[in-house]
């Protein structure tokens, strides 16, 4: 009973000291400007929506916000209408080529994005996509194709082969197949690696604040933006912050067993 | 028995996925090569020529090249060794049985969900400020003076915020891992007689080893490209105390407009991240081996 | 309606022969099992037939007709599968319509037929359920009713009742004993259990190593098994073998029903070990030469361990076989 007591005080010290900072740029966005940077610092306040309101009514926070949405959305779903035959093909008609398939899939991933920044950027600059969205969901979908493929190879994996079998039985053609029974069989994968995808496309900062500056800029860079030293707006960024982080940190609560599985390439169940 | 090959055409089905791919790595790939040779800046109007190892020399003989390169290395190193110790201690501690456990485990990974411009953005105004910062507010009041973290130790505090952004990755790795575990190894555990610390040390820590190896070679992949942190707090100075390899190749590429020294930094960054690669195959390659 | 005949089959895997020349001709109507321990080929065996496997070597007719290059659904086959391999997203009346649906079925049509099948295997009550608020024995029946309902030339049963507990085998065995009457077509059914294959099946086939051992009737497999493999592997307790006196290489074979303890036998052993089993009693003995000879007694039987009886065998029940295991009549 008594280690059981400690073990809690500890768990919930750790917890508390993770968690920390994100409580605190919360309780920072129901602030005024002048109580989030008085000290000592303020604990006890008279919480206030205005940031939320003005951060709203900024008419480019709702562009940037769409942008995201747009990206996250876009790149997703593009990745995934890519990487589903894929999957498909490898999980149930494996050839001799699909280990090493896989593996050169994940060794994209290794790819350092630097490495290739400077010839994405002038193919981007020439094909007029610096600045899209378009052109942003052309770069993520491509960086979480692999992750996007692997997720969904292990989920239809775990299908028992005689369900397919039977279907053949039952006269299925594979386009059948595939619709009628893969495909709703493993919907919670990949639901699972949508969530995944999306999260993992929200974050994306590197892409987004090197080809992009306005018209496809997304929530990473417009909180990026609050850095220049001319800004003191605590307040505002919090608010800003939590609005950009709240959804896809509750997506991630969701998926978080998946999220293991995805990002270990197989190596956790 | 193998999976039977029945007559369906693979190649339709491979060929979007495998050619989005190809199209991505192979040809900025070719093309960084390329450039590194090159004598290319975008503010010259004279032109490209060709300029042989011209680059690398270059790079090779500046000090920026080999600060970025120690800085990199140190990053990674650091925020490596600090991630998975903490991950393991903190997947170990969540793994037991208490109240609000669940509840903890949430509130441990959320910081990896975070944006990245956000986590530095929120540590470095609101914590690390000298001035206003939760921190220095605590060590004036213990009469320790407020430290300014990104003056006087760029990369430390970079380090720290990493860390705390990667350490829920170590736990959304490692905890399911260590529940993973049979519980019949561990009654068999303590039947043998086995404390809290042997079973740590003997059970639960060998049993690690893989999902270990694994986070400790994803987070290189990332940490080697790391970016948006050191942009948004010190880009990269003061002078070139935190810059590192992603961010000098930045600098070179949209600062300078210098493609063909950036492009040449690029293919330094990427023979760093191979060797790290390489490695990395080895495990997951053996995983796809054992489960078949 | 159907016949199934194979002329020569063998599969190879790479370099290993899993089923090896196989001649074989089921006979409408016939219920036919597949015996043999695990990896003998009976299961690749059944699933040429369905075409869920190709053919490396000979041909397999249906109705006389080579069914080669005809994929498994046109082929008028239906199959149960071990793990019975249930669509989890599906209702019980779903599943057992997916290949009427397939096939452009119209629905009422289709619900008519699922009803219908529903009614003769009295699983109406779990139309509506969802795979995972059936139990096996239900499950079981959402297979054999899946299988039904496309009025199949030939049902394929691979291993069905693995996965049911005892008593539940007893009551499908006989259950589908009465299907195979009631519905009047061809089964091949698949197992490694004996008794089910004895109980069951109008006609047994004995697979060892891809090649077929024996082929007939339970009784004939009984009693007149054709190597020491059948004679071994049908049967329970399994037959006795000693080495034969006089002649050498050979084996006497003798099942425990036709030894006798105590009436001045040729035999002389220790008791070992008893199996009461109420009715009888198998009793365990070491033979002066080391042998093991088990012997069937009255299930109120008189002798104990240690006991030092003598054994006699019945002539009837006396089986010959060679050096190479061959029966020698």
């Amino acid at each position: 009973m008594r280690t059981k007591w400690a073990l809690a005080a500890a768990g919930w010290m750790a917890a508390g000291a993770m968690f920390f900072p994100l409580l605190w740029m919360f309780l920072t966005s129901f602030k005024t400007e002048i109580t989030a940077v008085a000290t000592p610092p303020a604990l006890i306040f008279k919480p206030t929506l205005d940031n939320y309101a003005a951060v709203l009514e900024r008419a480019d926070y709702a562009q940037f916000a769409a942008n995201s949405v747009v990206v996250a959305l876009g790149s997703t779903l593009l990745a995934l209408a890519v990487a589903i035959p894929a999957a498909y093909s490898m999980a149930f008609f494996p050839t001799r080529r699909t280990r090493g398939v896989l593996l050169w899939m994940l060794s994209t991933k290794m790819l350092p994005a630097v490495g290739v920044l400077v010839p994405i950027f002038l193919l981007w600059r020439r094909f007029g996509l610096l600045d899209t969205r378009i052109g942003l969901v052309l770069i993520n979908s491509a960086s979480v194709l692999p992750i996007v493929v692997w997720m969904l190879f292990s989920y239809f994996r775990e299908v028992p082969r005689e369900i397919l079998e039977a279907c053949r039985m039952d006269g299925a053609t594979p386009r059948e197949e595939l619709f009628h029974v893969l495909l709703p069989l493993s919907k919670p994968g990949i639901t699972a690696t949508a969530l995944l995808s999306i999260i993992l496309c929200w974050n994306e900062a590197f892409w987004s604040l090197n080809l992009t500056t306005v018209r496809a800029a997304t929530l990473t860079v417009f909180t990026a933006s609050f850095s220049s030293p001319e800004g003191l707006f605590w307040a505002k960024l919090s608010a800003a912050s939590t609005l950009a982080t709240a959804p896809i940190l509750i997506f991630g609560w969701i998926s978080q067993r998946q999220f293991a599985r995805g990002l270990s390439f197989g190596a956790v169940k | 028995m193998t999976r039977q090959r029945h007559r369906v055409r693979t190649g339709p089905l491979m060929t979007p996925a495998v050619g989005m791919l190809l199209v991505w790595m192979i040809v900025p790939l070719l093309m960084t090569l390329w450039f590194s040779a090159q004598r290319y800046n975008l503010l010259d109007p004279g032109g490209t020529a060709f300029a042989g190892l011209e680059n690398y020399r270059d790079l090779v003989t500046g000090r920026a090249l080999w600060v970025a390169m120690g800085n990199t290395l140190l990053l990674v190193g650091a925020v490596l060794a600090i991630t998975l110790a903490g991950g393991t201690l903190l997947a170990v501690l969540l793994d037991r049985e208490f109240p609000g456990r669940n509840i903890c485990r949430l509130l441990v990974i959320a910081p990896f969900f975070v944006m990245p411009t956000v986590s530095a953005l929120v540590w470095k105004n609101m914590l690390m400020n000298p001035v206003f910062g939760l921190i220095a507010w605590i060590t004036r009041s213990l009469g320790l003076g407020a430290p300014d973290f990104f003056a006087t130790a760029p990369l430390a505090a970079i380090i720290l915020i990493v860390a705390w952004e990667w350490t829920p990755f170590a736990v959304l790795i490692l905890l399911p891992a260590l529940q993973s575990l049979s519980k019949e190894q561990r009654e068999a555990a303590r039947m043998d007689g086995a404390g809290a610390a042997a079973m740590f040390l003997h059970v639960e820590l060998p049993h690690l080893r893989r999902p270990m190896a694994v986070v400790a070679m994803i987070e290189t992949i990332f940490f080697l490209s790391l970016f948006a942190e050191i942009y948004v707090t010190t880009a990269g100075g003061p002078g070139l105390a935190s810059t590192n390899l992603a961010y000098l190749i930045f600098q070179d590429a949209l600062f300078e407009w210098d493609v063909g020294l950036a492009s040449a930094g690029g293919v330094v960054a990427i023979a760093l991240a191979n060797v790290v690669a390489i490695f990395l195959m080895r495990v997951v390659g053996r995983t796809l081996e054992a489960e078949r | 309606m159907a016949s199934i005949e194979l002329r020569s089959v063998g599969k190879r895997f790479g370099s290993h022969e899993v089923v090896r020349r196989v001649d074989l001709l089921v006979e409408d109507r016939e219920f036919v099992a597949f015996v043999g321990p695990s990896g003998s080929g009976k299961s690749t065996l059944l699933r040429m037939i369905a075409g869920l496997e190709t053919v490396s070597e000979g041909e397999i007719l249906i109705d006389g007709q080579s069914v080669a290059r005809v994929p498994p659904a046109k082929r008028g086959l239906a199959m149960v599968f071990q793990s019975y391999a249930i669509y989890p997203h599906m209702t019980a009346a779903e599943n057992m319509s997916f290949s009427l649906r397939l096939a452009g079925v119209p629905k009422a049509e289709r619900d008519a037929k699922v009803r219908e099948v529903a009614r003769a295997l009295e699983m109406e009550a779990l139309l509506e359920r969802k795979p995972r608020a059936l139990s096996g024995g239900q499950l079981q029946r959402v297979a054999l009713g899946r299988a039904m309902v496309r009025q199949p030339k030939a049902f394929l049963l691979d291993e069905p009742l693995s996965n049911l507990d005892a008593a539940l085998q007893a009551q499908m065995r006989l259950e589908l004993v009465r299907l195979h009457r009631e519905l009047k077509t061809t089964m091949i059914y698949v197992t490694h259990d004996q008794t089910e294959a004895m109980t069951m099946a109008d006609r047994i086939v004995v697979l060892n190593e891809g090649r077929v051992e024996q082929a007939g009737t339970p009784l004939e497999l009984y009693n007149r098994p054709a190597s020491l493999f059948v004679a071994g592997f049908i049967g329970a307790p399994k037959m006795n073998f000693l080495p034969a006196q006089g002649a050498e290489g050979r084996t006497l074979g003798v099942r425990p029903e036709h030894v006798r303890i105590g009436e001045g036998g040729e035999l002389a052993g220790e008791i070992v070990a008893l199996e009461r089993l109420g009715a009888r009693t198998y009793v365990h003995a070491r033979l002066t030469d080391g042998t093991r000879l088990v012997a069937e007694a009255a299930g109120d039987t008189g002798v104990r361990e240690g006991d030092r009886l003598a054994f006699r065998i019945l002539p009837e029940g006396r089986h010959w076989f060679d050096g190479s295991g061959r029966r020698v009549t």
